[in-house]
């Protein structure tokens, strides 16, 4: 490796308190290229999204192992199932509506049914393309993808979990799903120093009984917001950060439900078959009967205007899901 | 190259023949035992597969996963009736395991699966997928400079799919002369004649516009296929190859020849006792007279 490649390599290695100033797909973009440094197996692959995926650093160092499949996303998919297949560990990116729709099939029959490594971060995932409308929100991927066999399906809370995320998928065999956002949205975690562990929920609030709210992605931190307006209200809740749809963390689930008196799940998602489909069906498998609700978008097709005014319009906001969390607990 | 020496071409194609007409038998007596097959697109393909198995591609079937060898990938999944037997007979898994073919639980079925079958690269069966693999394929052997090469065999009726033409603009693009697809043009898909269904024509003009070397052969004329593969520029030219495989869906056994009706079909004990004295009959003169 030449002096000038080094020193960009080093910019892949970026200083923790950057991170409120980095998306999700930034922080990919980086761990994916000091990833690459010690294992020569990783290719990167995009279709025509280098520039919003954030891998034109990696494809700076690495460009032998970047690959642009232009605007035919089936293709990246089928090919990086080929590449995996030959020993690579592809880590490809588009956007989640084009992902979990478009390559529904080939996601599923390419790389879920024979058990491919290979990754997909899918970003500009949920209400995150605002504006972009209904053809650019990604609202059904989590109920689609969970239902593949062998697919593990993630949903970082934040920029410094998105990180994490990535890492280990390096002890990971078989497919993985990454649903990340689009900006610079708030840090659930104010630090790095916790361990995350694929499938293991973790515990970001603990006010009391009162209520448990599952949450992932950016409703993360809006519950932990909520939670914390809440306790000024006397009303306990604890806010379970559920990075990993599947495999859910079912003990978790059920644990608190019996130990608290309401779930509530809150998603950027249909409230059809994804978070909250899943905590269902796992309350329901366990005969547990309890105060329950699904925050998310109902069964509509959303609508144009930026994502804090659409988490706003689904009530997956702070004030939504304090009000969401009032509503099963009849206040 | 291949499995077997021969002394002579003459040896080396009458062997193949050989080989034809009797997997050509094995695949009607599977369809029997399955209680149905893809019949007529599994002997319409038997001598390419055969060519490439046993002749053209370096394979170990007794280290199926030997990283130098070069990969096959039945883009045409229902061809499995056709394609496991050549496995089991090069000796990939024992013949006997195709007894269990399409019962409960058997390794065998419709589509081949990767995952069940020794020897099987990818499993196939949706069509339009599998030159995205083999693309994904040959990239692997660039990035590795490996000289294996990727075989795709693929349907006609199959390039309706669009994905296989976002699969033809990127092997162009990104120059991969170590891919070979090949065409089994028998005309006929599920529902009759390709150019009244959705037509393909003129596919070589086609599959030129976008980059590719074509070659159009008869695909049961042994030597011109042999002849064809052995042809191909070395794996690391930059143009990737299509081979059309001009062939007739059924072909050996006359009464299934060119009718779609045998897209999908068992056959009874007389019909197949039918259907073998054809493919004895059907089978090219011999070369070497012993």
């Amino acid at each position: 490796m030449t002096d000038i490649q080094k020193q960009i390599v080093t910019g892949f290695t970026f200083t923790t308190d950057t991170y409120d100033q980095l998306t999700q797909s930034e922080v990919y973009g980086k761990v994916i290229g000091e990833m690459a440094e010690t294992n020569p197996d990783i290719v990167v692959l995009t279709s025509d999204l280098m520039r919003s995926n954030k891998t034109g650093d990696f494809k700076k160092v690495f460009p032998e192992r970047f690959f642009n499949f232009g605007i035919a996303e089936n293709n990246m998919v089928a090919a990086a199932a080929g590449m995996a297949v030959s020993g690579k560990i592809p880590f490809l990116s588009t956007m989640a509506v084009f992902a979990s729709l478009r390559c529904a099939e080939s996601i599923r029959t390419d790389v879920a049914y024979p058990n491919l490594n290979v990754r997909i971060i899918a970003t500009h995932a949920g209400l995150s393309m605002g504006n972009g409308g209904t053809t650019h929100h990604a609202t059904e991927d989590i109920a689609i993808l969970r239902s593949m066999a062998n697919m593990t399906v993630m949903v970082p809370a934040d920029s410094i979990e998105t990180e994490k995320v990535v890492r280990a998928s390096k002890d990971l065999d078989g497919p993985l799903y990454v649903r990340i956002g689009r900006s610079l949205e708030p840090l659930a975690y104010e630090d790095d120093q916790y361990e995350l562990t694929i499938g293991k929920s973790i515990m970001m609030r603990n006010h009391g009984s009162d209520a448990t709210v599952i949450a992932c992605g950016v409703c993360v931190k809006e519950a932990m917001d909520a939670a914390d307006e809440l306790k000024d209200e006397g009303i306990k809740i604890k806010v379970l950060n559920m990075h990993t749809i599947k495999p859910l963390d079912k003990e978790a689930v059920i644990s608190l439900a019996k130990t608290t008196g309401a779930i509530i799940t809150a998603e950027e998602h249909s409230i059809i078959g994804g978070l909250g489909g899943a905590v269902a069906e796992t309350l329901a498998d366990a005969g547990i009967g309890i105060k329950f609700k699904r925050l998310g978008i109902p069964d509509v097709f959303s609508v144009i205007g930026y994502p804090e005014e659409l988490y706003a319009r689904y009530g997956i906001d702070k004030e939504g899901i304090k009000k969401g969390i009032k509503e099963v607990l009849h206040i | 190259m291949g499995i077997k020496e021969f002394a002579t071409k003459e040896e080396l194609l009458d062997f193949l023949d050989d080989k034809a007409m009797e997997l050509r038998k094995e695949i009607v007596r599977l369809s029997a035992i399955a209680g149905g097959g893809h019949l007529g697109g599994g002997l319409s393909m038997i001598d390419i597969i055969i060519a490439l198995h046993y002749h053209v591609m370096n394979l170990k079937p007794g280290d199926p996963k030997w990283p130098k060898r070069d990969r096959f990938v039945l883009s045409k999944g229902h061809g499995s009736i056709a394609y496991c037997p050549v496995l089991a007979d090069l000796g990939f898994f024992p013949k006997d395991w195709l007894e269990t073919f399409n019962r409960l639980d058997s390794p065998f079925g419709m589509h081949p699966d990767m995952k069940k079958i020794p020897g099987v690269e990818m499993s196939t069966g949706s069509l339009g997928h599998g030159l995205s693999v083999a693309v994904g394929m040959a990239l692997s052997a660039r990035l590795d400079n490996e000289e294996w090469r990727v075989f795709a065999l693929l349907g006609d009726g199959e390039i309706n799919e669009g994905m296989v033409w976002e699969a033809a603009q990127a092997a162009s693009h990104y120059k991969l002369g170590n891919i070979t697809a090949i065409i089994d043009r028998n005309r006929l898909s599920l529902d009759g004649p390709t150019e009244e269904i959705m037509s393909i024509e003129p596919i070589s003009q086609r599959w030129e516009a976008f980059g590719w070397r074509v070659y159009d052969i008869d695909g049961h004329n042994m030597e011109t296929i042999v002849d064809t593969f052995d042809s191909l520029p070395p794996a690391d030219n930059e143009v990737p190859n299509l081979v059309i495989a001009r062939t007739v869906k059924g072909k050996g056994v006359k009464f299934m020849e060119d009718n779609p009706i045998w897209h999908y079909s068992g056959l009874d004990g007389e019909k197949s006792e039918e259907a073998y004295k054809s493919i004895e009959q059907c089978r090219p003169v011999r070369r070497v007279i012993k």
